[in-house]
């Protein structure tokens, strides 16, 4: 995350616990306790996110709950603007997709091209069932038609301010901030 | 860096990028669908003025795998058998709207040439030069060097190797010396003194003429062909006394450490560099290599062509 001036804390650590709570009693909910629940998280901290939600929801229901990781760079729309970046690693679980139902974890939801971007990944992976989302926060300004399934949270934010999300894996601590982008 | 002309252009970051892109492409290949939409709308040229199998349809693979065009163009039975110059057809493709350009010439320095002259806008990749360097053949090396002795990650630091064999003529012993030096590896070459380039004590590597001795406990042992389409005088009295002094049987290949893995860029020659039995023993991940190759050439092709055209850096 890229220095961003007059940060503002939206979420603090007790209320993305709550949230990742929330959103995990509601992914029960929506499915129906449905045991054939995938989730993968997009990196870097989607994957963290989606971790957080499988550890809750295997509480909630009593089993083991599949999650991986979905590299979604060499689907990207943006690809020749910007320098190749480095790949990260996609896992996905042992059983595949194939027929499952599949919840997309991402920490920020802003112009939708990460998750259509992921939508063509998993379609080369194979065949899910359905494909849901689930995201820390919609900040808004999207540029595709594609909305999300569990919101942490709703952000209005305007185009020039920058969203950040720091989770514990990754950033030592947890808060979602909001700045001014430099 | 927006060519890949030589292994020594590479630094450890870019080679460790490479290989770790490398590692993550490798995994495409387990997938139902073994295809990435990336470079869709680019067109790969593989302009080969020499003989080759594997590096051709590595690099037609990996080119595919990752949705580019390729135009496969080979001097037999083209303009080049007509006489055409490097200079004309270099025109031609680049009028023809090549984005990349995988050059393999008999020529040391060609790639090197193309990418300097103008003539040609697009990327340039060394499939091998003349006696000079092979870089894609060094990555893929290193690659399986890592997978197999490192887990696949990081460097290749503590690694110990030994190439042995005809240096003097071999653009992959070249381009494995700078690379794996790079990477922190120790090299030795072993080789007959005739078969040694001319300043190969300035190459970051020690030599040894004395095959036994320097494979003791290496991680792995590297053969290199016999070139001797390349050979214009007598190298060596007798092919049975270079295999008796430099060939790989059984009896050496157990010198290596418990763990040790023989490679070789390939073609082999069966029974005199290396012999049958070693080639297809456990040891052996020759075949390995080939599908390392692939991967890496993806790697290649995406790190050069994949990211925005105007700085299209390795970084």
């Amino acid at each position: 995350m890229s220095a961003a001036t007059n940060q503002r804390v939206v979420l603090e650590a007790t209320e993305i616990s709550r949230v990742v709570s929330r959103i995990s009693h509601e992914i029960d909910e929506r499915t129906k306790s449905a045991s054939d629940v995938i989730l993968l998280g997009i990196p870097t901290r989607g994957v963290a996110l989606a971790h957080r939600i499988a550890a809750k929801l295997g509480e909630i229901q009593g089993r083991k709950i599949p999650v991986g990781s979905l590299d979604i760079t060499m689907y990207r729309d943006d690809l020749r603007l910007r320098p190749a970046r480095a790949l990260m690693s996609t896992e996905i679980p042992a059983e595949g997709i194939d027929d499952k139902l599949v919840v997309l974890v991402d920490d920020v939801l802003f112009s939708g091209r990460t998750i259509r971007a992921a939508l063509d990944a998993i379609g080369e992976l194979g065949r899910p069932r359905a494909v849901q989302l689930a995201v820390l926060v919609d900040r808004g300004h999207r540029e595709l038609p594609i909305r999300a399934d569990y919101v942490g949270k709703n952000l209005p934010t305007s185009l020039d301010e920058k969203v950040s999300v720091q989770l514990s894996e990754h950033d030592g601590s947890d808060a979602v901030t909001i700045g001014e982008s430099e | 860096m927006k060519h890949l002309l030589s292994a020594a252009d590479l630094s450890i970051s870019d080679a460790i990028q490479v290989l770790d892109t490398a590692a993550e492409l490798a995994r495409i290949s387990d997938r139902p669908v073994k295809k990435l939409p990336t470079l869709r709308g680019r067109t790969v040229v593989n302009l080969f003025y020499e003989d080759s199998t594997r590096t051709r349809i590595s690099f037609e693979a990996a080119a595919k795998r990752l949705s580019a065009d390729v135009i496969n163009f080979s001097a037999k039975g083209s303009s080049v058998s007509k006489g055409e110059s490097l200079k004309d057809t270099a025109l031609t493709l680049e009028a023809m709207g090549a984005d990349a350009v995988v050059i393999r010439h008999s020529a040391s320095g060609a790639p090197h040439r193309l990418a300097h002259s103008k003539w040609i806008d697009g990327v340039i990749i060394n499939a091998g030069d003349g006696t000079h360097e092979h870089p894609t053949q060094a990555l893929l090396d290193a690659f399986t060097l890592r997978n197999h002795l490192r887990n696949n990650s990081g460097d290749l630091s503590g690694v110990e190797i030994a190439i042995v064999g005809d240096v003097l003529h071999s653009r992959v012993a070249r381009s494995n010396v700078l690379l794996l030096s790079t990477l922190g590896a120790k090299v030795t070459l072993v080789a007959p003194p005739t078969l040694l380039p001319v300043g190969v004590e300035s190459w970051p590597c020690e030599i040894s003429y004395d095959l036994d001795s320097a494979l003791v406990n290496k991680d792995a042992v590297m053969m290199l062909r016999v070139q001797r389409e390349r050979m214009n005088a007598s190298f060596f009295p007798s092919v049975q006394e270079y295999s008796r002094r430099y060939g790989l049987d059984k009896r050496r290949a157990a010198m290596l450490a418990p763990h040790g893995i023989v490679m070789h860029p390939g073609p082999m020659n069966r029974g005199l560099e290396i012999s049958a039995d070693v080639a297809d023993s456990g040891r052996s991940v020759i075949v390995e290599q080939v599908a390392n190759g692939v991967s890496v050439r993806m790697a290649v092709l995406y790190l050069l062509l994949g990211g925005a055209e105007i700085s299209g850096e390795l970084a």
